[in-house]
């Protein structure tokens, strides 16, 4: 089947199985490696985009269902060199470690604060309840989502 | 270690981040490599029962499934089975690549399915048909012992290898006064790295195959594709690129990644296979698995005069690196304590279960897990405070090398003081008062305090091979510098750390200095890294490289500058060799690098392996009505020697105190009685989230080792090791007054309410 899904902004029709996913559709039609695949249940959240703005996992979602949409992943993120806040801020509290669940992770931070622009810590905890971490303990992402709240 | 305005000992932000930021690391299902245009994908068929015979495999239905190349027995590869890594293990116990005539563990690989595309490969596996004749499984490895059902008849047994005392003392608790013992359970974990196993591999016109694995060490993986594959290693180069997280787990190469490598030979094309999160909770390593009796006595005035530790380590279906775990386990026996008569001895038996492995501290998690509920059982016999029992039995600070009795030469240490530190930063006595008032009240949110002392050992893992490392450290002409390391990233940020070592000793920015590690081409030797062995032998190597490397730099600066060496000196502003005190006669290393190649190659050798060490504080809540336990607080003493980064080394903490939370509160890797897994996806297996986790209180001690010049002892398994039976001990602390004893991890609601009912029966008999 064909979808036209805007991915970073740029509109692209492809031809796709229609039992794609969505994650398979980024890394393997786009190129757009960043965003991960960590489990087969929908538990960790490494696939996290946002989808029209809000944060889904993209393992967990068709291709096809994405037809007509927007897709944004964590390569868009920084402009002109620039990271975005909150890719500077898990780099200064050091959030990220191997690496692998930081693209869902900041994609799902950016979702949260924009449901939530000035959550506690217990809120942070409990939004990103979805993403997994196995190096950090979530002791430096949770302060880099609060340094960033605390900023706008 | 630091001169004035050295960057080393700072916070330094990582090299790494931005990369990992906005393009994502390269994992190696994210790999682009010319050579792996047009490869197959492998995708693994996998026993579902837990110990059977095959009786017969049928890939009729699934060759004609769309996108079928090839599928592969284990008859078909005529691979040599891998022989046990431990030479008193019985050669009987030799894992086959893809099972052949028997399967011992639900997951273990049977057939490799071959298509051309990635969602075919599940739709023809599941064509597959194999027929099994089940066989008896044994889970427990108290019942394999006994030897009932055999997993390898033709050893005769189910033991792999057991580790004994010199002589055994029967009247090891003649003299004590009070006497107590107990069985505990350090239960299996997964270590669920979140990047899962995979690989991608080529054989090249020259008959060369390239293997691309995330991994902890590409030049031991490489020795093991040599065996598996029968193969020479110098025809062998293997890649480790970005690594998403190991945590022992990923040491060596595996069967699959065997495996995949023979497909790629067979089929004369590339080959790859990422596996998915159910196969790895099956199929990569799990951790732990120690069934272990604590005996512990002493007087009743709290002084501890003997302990014994008997530990029945459960190996999976084959015995790897998981049957040599008990030998780090009792090293470690006697912790941080004085204790005159320690007795330890193990056996390591296998069972119908995933193989175990090592995991975040492999061994020594389970030493202190162990010594540390026995101090409390004493203490809660004597009826004293636990702080208290351990103040009366700790070592006196030494700065010569103490030997613990079981082979350990501990380095240095100062155990009283950071137990002090802990129980200052928690307010230990505040705690204690309001645990009291609680219990007065008989509030349904009881109060637990619990305490872990815990020396451990680093920089001399079974992984990690002798206690040594090579660096080769270049200066460019373009003024850039490359480090070669062999050890082996994989989150640690050694692209940061090792940048800092050679720039303060060169004077190069650390954004002009690039690490490469993990290609056995480029770097042929290498320990890789675990064991926590990366910056004290690692590190070290880099700074002595790159010490080296200003010498040589001084000698063909005195040759082109006509000056005397000894009136030279590096000036690090500039990067140069300059004559002392003449400022203006100068040459840079860039331009000595483009005269000539500038670069040295060193190998540093440590004088042994590091004993970090430390204390935590656990403080949990207890809901007495349902029993769920809440971690409130954790505090945290880790003296790791010498910090180079505490950015970096306060990361490794936080992560491994998150780990060992999840051992005590939350994670186990649970078996049916016929060997079914019932912990399989992460739907399943209670991974833990940032909702269950607070934030982490540290406290830093640096007492430096005297083992290398940077002062450093390893960081990355301090939490797995202190905060797991801080947490446990305070969960039962919680509930202590309630008549509870012990309860085994992890400390389930189910676990906890069941305890205190017991007790609450226990005590209504009595």
């Amino acid at each position: 089947m064909k979808v036209t899904i805007n991915v970073n902004g740029e509109e692209r029709t492809d031809e796709v199985e229609s039992r794609l996913l969505l994650i398979h559709y980024l890394r393997e039609v786009c190129e757009l490696r960043a965003a991960n695949i960590g489990c087969d249940s929908s538990s960790c959240g490494a696939c996290t985009v946002l989808l029209d703005g809000r944060s889904v996992k993209s393992c967990t979602v068709l291709a096809a269902q994405a037809d007509g949409h927007e897709v944004t992943t964590v390569e868009s993120l920084a402009t002109a060199g620039e990271l975005h806040p909150m890719q500077a801020a898990f780099r200064a509290e050091h959030g990220l470690q191997c690496g692998f669940c930081t693209p869902g992770m900041v994609m799902a931070s950016i979702g949260l604060l924009k449901d939530n622009p000035s959550p506690t810590e217990a809120e942070v905890r409990s939004a990103l309840e979805g993403n997994y971490c196995r190096c950090t303990g979530y002791h430096n992402i949770v302060r880099a989502v609060l340094s960033v709240a605390q900023q706008s | 270690m630091t001169s004035p305005g050295s960057i080393l000992g700072t916070r330094v932000l990582r090299t790494e981040d931005p990369l990992f930021l906005t393009r994502g690391a390269v994992y190696t299902d994210d790999v682009v490599d010319e050579s792996l245009t047009g490869a197959v994908w492998v995708t693994f068929v996998r026993s579902h029962v837990a110990h059977a015979r095959i009786v017969s495999i049928d890939c009729t239905a699934a060759s004609q499934s769309p996108g079928f190349v090839a599928a592969f027995t284990g008859a078909d590869l005529g691979l040599p089975d891998r022989a046990p890594m431990w030479p008193t293990v019985p050669l009987g116990m030799s894992r086959p690549i893809l099972a052949r005539d028997t399967v011992r563990f639900v997951g273990e690989a049977v057939v490799a399915v071959v298509t051309t595309e990635l969602y075919q490969g599940e739709d023809a596996a599941e064509l597959v048909e194999v027929e099994y004749e089940p066989l008896p499984a044994v889970v427990d490895p108290r019942v394999a012992a006994a030897g009932g059902v055999l997993l390898f008849p033709d050893a005769g047994t189910n033991i792999a290898c057991t580790f004994e005392p010199p002589s055994r003392d029967e009247h090891l608790f003649d003299d004590c006064e009070v006497v107590v013992t107990r069985e505990i359970v350090n239960q299996r974990i997964a270590p669920a790295p979140m990047e899962t196993r995979a690989a991608a591999a080529v054989w090249g016109a020259d008959g060369r195959l390239t293997s691309w694995i995330p991994n902890q060490g590409a030049q031991g993986a490489k020795a093991d594709f040599a065996t598996m594959l029968d193969v020479p290693p110098e025809l062998i180069r293997v890649v480790t690129p970005d690594v998403g997280g190991a945590f022992g787990a990923k040491f060596g190469a595996d069967a699959e990644h065997a495996a995949v490598a023979f497909v790629a030979r067979a089929l004369g094309r590339p080959a790859r296979w990422t596996e998915n999160r159910y196969d790895n909770l099956l199929a990569m390593t799990h951790g732990r698995a120690q069934v272990q009796t604590v005996t512990i006595g002493g007087s009743r005035q709290g002084r501890v005069s003997a302990y014994r530790l008997e530990i029945l380590q459960d190996c999976g279906a084959y015995p790897a690196i998981g049957s040599l775990l008990p030998s780090l386990t009792r090293l470690m026996a006697p912790g941080t304590y004085d204790i005159a008569k320690v007795e330890s001895a193990a056996r390591s038996v296998v069972t119908t279960t995933t193989p175990v492995g090592a995991y975040r501290g492999a061994g020594r998690p389970e030493a202190t897990a162990a010594i540390e509920r026995a101090m409390d059982l004493f203490a809660a016999e004597i009826g004293m405070d636990p702080a208290e029992v351990r103040r009366l039995n700790l070592l006196a600070p030494f700065d010569n090398p103490h030997q613990n009795g079981q082979g350990a030469l501990y380095d240095s240490g100062d155990y009283g003081a950071a137990l002090e530190l802990a129980l200052e930063a928690a307010d230990y006595r505040a705690l204690r008062i309001e645990q009291l008032r609680r219990r007065d009240q008989h509030d349904i949110r009881q109060l637990g305090i619990g305490l872990a002392c815990y020396v451990e050992i680093t920089g001399a893992g079974l992984e990690a091979g002798a206690p040594h490392e090579n660096a080769q450290v270049e200066v460019h002409a373009d003024g850039t510098a490359t480090i070669l390391t062999g050890t082996s990233p994989h989150g640690q940020g050694h692209g940061t750390a090792w940048a800092m070592l050679a720039s303060d000793e060169l004077g190069i920015a650390i954004d002009k200095i690039t690490v490469m590690h993990g290609d056995t081409d480029l770097i042929p030797e290498g320990g890789g890294t675990g064991g926590s062995r990366s910056l004290q032998q690692g590190g070290a190597a880099v700074r002595q490289a790159s010490q080296e490397l200003v010498e040589l730099a001084m000698d063909r600066a005195s040759e082109i500058l006509e000056v005397d060496r000894a009136d030279l000196e590096l000036d690090r502003a500039r990067a140069s060799i300059m004559v002392r005190g003449a400022p203006e006669a100068v040459v840079s290393l860039a331009d000595l690098a483009g005269k000539k190649r500038l670069f040295i190659r060193s190998v540093f050798s440590a004088a042994g392996p590091t004993f970090p060490f430390g204390a935590h504080v656990a403080v949990v809540e207890v809901d007495v009505e349902t029993g769920k336990a809440d971690l409130l607080r954790l505090i945290a003493v880790d003296d790791a020697g010498v910090i180079l980064n505490p950015l970096l080394a306060d990361g490794q903490r936080h992560g491994g105190i998150a780990q060992g939370v999840a051992q005590t509160l939350y994670e186990e890797m649970v078996y049916d009685d016929d060997g079914n897994p019932l912990t399989a996806t992460f739907a399943d297996y209670p991974f833990p989230s940032a909702a269950e986790m607070p934030m982490f209180e540290l406290v830093t001690m640096e007492t430096p080792t005297s083992y290398n010049s940077l002062g450093a002892k390893g960081i990355g398994e301090a939490g797995t090791i202190g905060a797991t039976p801080a947490v446990q001990n305070a969960v039962i602390d919680a509930v202590a007054h309630l008549g509870v004893r012990h309860v085994d991890m992890p400390t389930t609601s189910r676990r906890i309410w069941r305890a205190i009912s017991d007790a609450a029966a226990d005590g209504a008999i009595s």
